[in-house]
């Protein structure tokens, strides 16, 4: 039931009182409206903005966010307002939803973010009026358009592991730009199919007179270079399409494919020829045979995206062409039928039959004007002229209907060019985000523990470095730091990793490591290693299972002391203080015969990639610093 | 002969295009075999506008804030004012999905619009209403005796209560449990014939009608249901 006549239902309960007399079973008892109150008005305060309306006109949808008790969670007692803090222009429309029953689209919104806001209020987006639902769906399609052409291209730069060598060989045949040996295959065979097409062209030029016989051609005159070249563009060909066939996901689809029968098409001649050299009655055939060479140039559509769009264009217009096709062979039958019988009369007439007034009436239509046959009665000029005038019509209506196909693919290989360009700012800028944040709680870490050890060692220090985060980046820090208490890991950043890495492969020991500010949750050589010798799986470090077996067998840890009261001494005066505290501090402890798993703090972990890969500045310039006076200490 | 019938053709085609032109430039009107569809602009801008509150209170039984509200809705859903009978209709048949109302939606329409000028205005429509809502029981009993007598002739006759009886089974629809026959109304008109003609001449008048339902427990407990209903 529509929500606008909900205000009609108490007529539709009175116009009841014409079944009362006929009916012979007494009635259902009637729900007893208890909370009788009336009709009040609620403001509805969307940032700033305030919007009233009857209470009734909300509980038209109660399974929305509007209509049900939900939007109690959002009542404020202070100002007997309920408040929201969402965009009040899309507000507007989804009020005028209650008020009216039908949800429009305005179109200068942006189509996420509307369809957020209707999410937000519990709102299908399916019930937009029919006046708005076109625009809306057609926004919806671009926008997934645009994001399933970004996943895309985001997925084809991943690096994927392990790929068959089939794989990477399909891989290259479709994508040049993935290695340069595939870069250098495309600009060959593009080579090649130039030189061939170019040969073709060249082979059927005059080319000087050999004394004593007429003019040759080229072809005739220079057959054996011209054989030659040809051979080897056909080996070329034969070979590539091996081993395109060879590294096909789907061999037999691939057959089936338009390019593969090109590919076939164009090295077919050659066989071809081959084969049958001398034989007299099939070399006529053989000489048509020739023709399919040209088909070479279409291979060119691999090399070319425009090549690509048009091919793709045409495909997608085949109802327009079709069309377009039909109404003129209609115009042409008709007006070649015409123009034959108008012109039956006049003498030495070139229309000399219905089929050959075809020629006049298309070279007319399509404004050609051959003039090799002209009308000469009145009639017949007068329909002819009738017959360009509409020539000229019947070509020009579907054309725009192509040609606007084509510029919106065009535009959206274009866009997603551009959008493959931009990717690169774009992920540097979502890159320097993560940083920034994971920087900022490292930062923020050194200062907290430089705090925590001055207030240990007694010193009386500023601890205005501690003051400056605000309360938001505050909880999220101790969030952070309670992870890492959790895990007994800790968050480094990329730099300090790999060079911990490179510094544990460097030295015999696989067991050394340089203490770190780094911390893993999947690595698990601290307190609570497992025994197991299983390859552990890391989500983001780069070490090979192999490592982590060994790191798993301490022997010798690093800890690195230093005397600088740099921001950095925070982590040695931890290890100082953890060094007595070693056991303690990890929450369990497991002792093998085999394997010696230390119960190392969480300063000795092995390090871990923190969670986003970070080109952080700041703690850089200290790495030098740590990497200085390394104490060794050989543990139990 | 073939070149004379062309000739011909190709003449009268010329004079057709010739024509052509002439309208375009506008010398040459002809002759318009339909009406401008201008006329029709004139009916949708008519806008009725009600009485006031005070005289609607008076004529009526209802308060102030119930007229309020019974104007908002109606406003809402008939913004020029006025309802003709396919508006009505149509906001009828929103609350019996199922069924076909647009009889029974009829015979209502017919029942509010008093002054059967095709058109139920905001007074109409409150007018009936305070009947069935606020009246009494007589009133009431009153106001459907007028909405089944379809031809206002004082009397019921066993034709009108048929079609009256079809359009409410019609609004049940096709997926009825037991499924409905073709005969049900006939029955149930037989039956209530039984039950309010009196005198057995084939009719029913107003008085054996509030007679009979007056007599009946179950109509009057029915009736009842309408206090509350605003």
């Amino acid at each position: 039931m529509a929500a606008g006549v909900a205000a009609w239902l108490p007529f539709a309960r009175a116009a009841a009182i014409g079944w009362m007399p006929v009916a012979n079973c007494p009635m259902p008892l009637a729900p007893a409206d208890k909370s009788k109150r009336q009709d009040e008005l609620i403001v509805l305060n969307v940032s700033g903005r305030r919007f009233q309306t009857w209470r009734t006109t909300l509980e038209r949808y109660p399974d929305t966010l509007l209509g049900s008790t939900e939007k109690e969670f959002f009542f404020n007692e202070d100002t007997k307002e309920y408040f929201f803090d969402r965009d009040p222009e899309v507000f507007r429309c989804v009020l005028n939803f209650y008020r009216t029953g039908k949800l429009h689209y305005p179109r200068y919104e942006c189509i996420s973010a509307y369809d957020d806001e209707l999410a937000f209020y519990g709102i299908l987006p399916e019930i937009i009026g029919d006046c708005c639902y076109e625009e809306y769906k057609d926004r919806k399609r671009e926008n997934a358009e645009r994001l399933m052409d970004d996943n895309d291209s985001e997925n084809n730069q991943e690096s994927m592991p392990s790929l068959s060598f089939r794989q990477t060989m399909w891989r290259a045949f479709e994508n040049p730009h993935t290695s340069t040996l595939a870069l250098v295959f495309y600009y060959v065979t593009g080579f090649f199919i130039a030189v061939s097409v170019i040969t073709n062209v060249v082979e059927t030029v005059p080319c000087g007179t050999v004394p004593g016989s007429k003019e040759l051609p080229c072809g005739e005159r220079y057959s054996v270079a011209f054989f030659c070249l040809d051979t080897a563009c056909v080996m070329i060909f034969t070979v590539e399409y091996l081993l395109r066939l060879f590294a096909a996901p789907s061999r037999y689809r691939f057959i089936r494919s338009v390019m593969s029968i090109i590919d076939v098409v164009a090295i077919m001649p050659y066989y071809i020829g081959l084969v049958m050299t001398d034989n007299e009655d099939v070399s006529g055939a053989f000489v048509t045979l020739r023709v399919f060479r040209v088909f070479r140039i279409f291979k060119f559509s691999r090399h070319s995206q425009g090549l690509r769009i048009l091919g793709y264009t045409l495909k997608s217009c085949a109802s327009e062409l079709g069309f377009l096709l039909f109404s003129l062979t209609m115009a042409i039958i008709i007006f070649a039928t015409v123009m034959f019988y108008a012109e039956k009369g006049s003498s030495a007439s070139k229309f000399t039959s219905i089929p050959a007034s075809f020629w006049y009436t298309i070279v007319t239509m399509t404004t050609l004007g051959y003039g090799d046959m002209v009308p000469k009665t009145i009639a017949g000029k007068i329909f002819g002229s009738i017959c360009s005038l509409s020539g000229v019509l019947v070509i020009a209506l579907p054309v725009p209907v192509i040609v606007s196909n084509f510029s919106r693919i065009y535009h959206q290989n274009q866009r997603a060019d551009k959008r493959r360009a931009q990717k690169k700012a774009r992920l540097a800028r979502i890159r320097v985000a993560k940083t920034g944040s994971s920087n900022a709680y490292l930062h923020s870490k050194r200062n907290g523990l430089l705090n925590e050890a001055l207030e240990l060692m007694g010193t009386p220090e500023e601890e205005s470095m501690g003051k400056t985060t605000s309360l938001i980046e505050s909880q999220h820090h101790h969030l952070l730091h309670c992870l890492e208490k959790t895990t007994n890991h800790e968050f480094i950043d990329e730099q300090m990793f790999e060079q911990n890495c490179m510094e544990s492969s460097m030295q015999n020991y696989p067991s050394t490591r340089s203490p770190s500010l780094s911390s893993h949750p999947g690595l698990t050589t601290t307190c609570c290693s497992r025994r197991s010798k299983k390859t552990t799986h890391l989500p983001n470090s780069n070490l090979p299972a192999t490592r982590l077996r060994s790191m798993q067998e301490l022997s010798t840890i690093h800890i690195q002391g230093s005397e600088q009261p740099s921001l950095t001494t925070s982590r040695s005066s931890l290890n100082l203080k953890a060094d007595d505290g070693l056991r303690p501090n990890c929450k369990a402890s497991h002792i093998t015969t085999a394997i010696i798993s230390i119960p190392t703090p969480p300063a000795l972990t092995p390090e871990g990639e923190s969670r986003p890969p970070p080109a952080s500045p700041g703690p850089n310039t200290n790495i030098p610093a740590i990497a200085s006076n390394v104490v060794k200490v050989s543990a139990l | 002969m073939n070149l004379e019938g062309l000739e011909m053709v190709a003449v009268l085609v010329v004079l057709a295009l010739f024509v052509k032109v002439l309208e375009q430039f506008g010398l040459f009107e002809p002759v318009s075999l339909e009406d401008s569809v201008e006329d029709e602009f004139e009916l949708s801008t008519v806008c009725h506008r009600p009485e006031g509150l005070e005289q609607l209170q008076e004529q009526t039984k209802f308060t102030r804030k119930e007229l309020q509200v019974l104007y908002r809705g109606f406003k809402n859903e008939c913004p020029s004012g006025i309802v003709n009978e396919e508006n009505f209709k149509q906001i009828y048949s929103q609350f019996f999905p199922q069924g076909d109302s647009s009889t029974y939606a009829t015979f209502l329409f017919n029942a509010f619009d008093t002054d059967h000028d095709g058109s139920v205005s905001f007074e109409d429509f409150v007018a009936g209403l305070s009947v069935i809502l606020r009246g009494t029981i007589d009133d009431r009993l009153n106001w459907a005796f007028n909405l089944y007598d379809l031809n206002k002739d004082g009397c019921i006759t066993k034709e009108e209560m048929l079609d009256i009886m079809k359009s409410i089974y019609d609004m049940m629809g096709k997926y009825t449990y037991p499924a409905l026959r073709e005969e049900a109304p006939k029955e149930h008109v037989e039956s209530f014939f039984q039950k309010m003609d009196r005198n057995k001449d084939g009719v029913v008048t107003i008085e054996e009608f509030i007679e009979s339902c007056q007599k009946d427990e179950n109509i009057m407990r029915s009736m009842q249901l309408f206090d509350n209903v605003i």
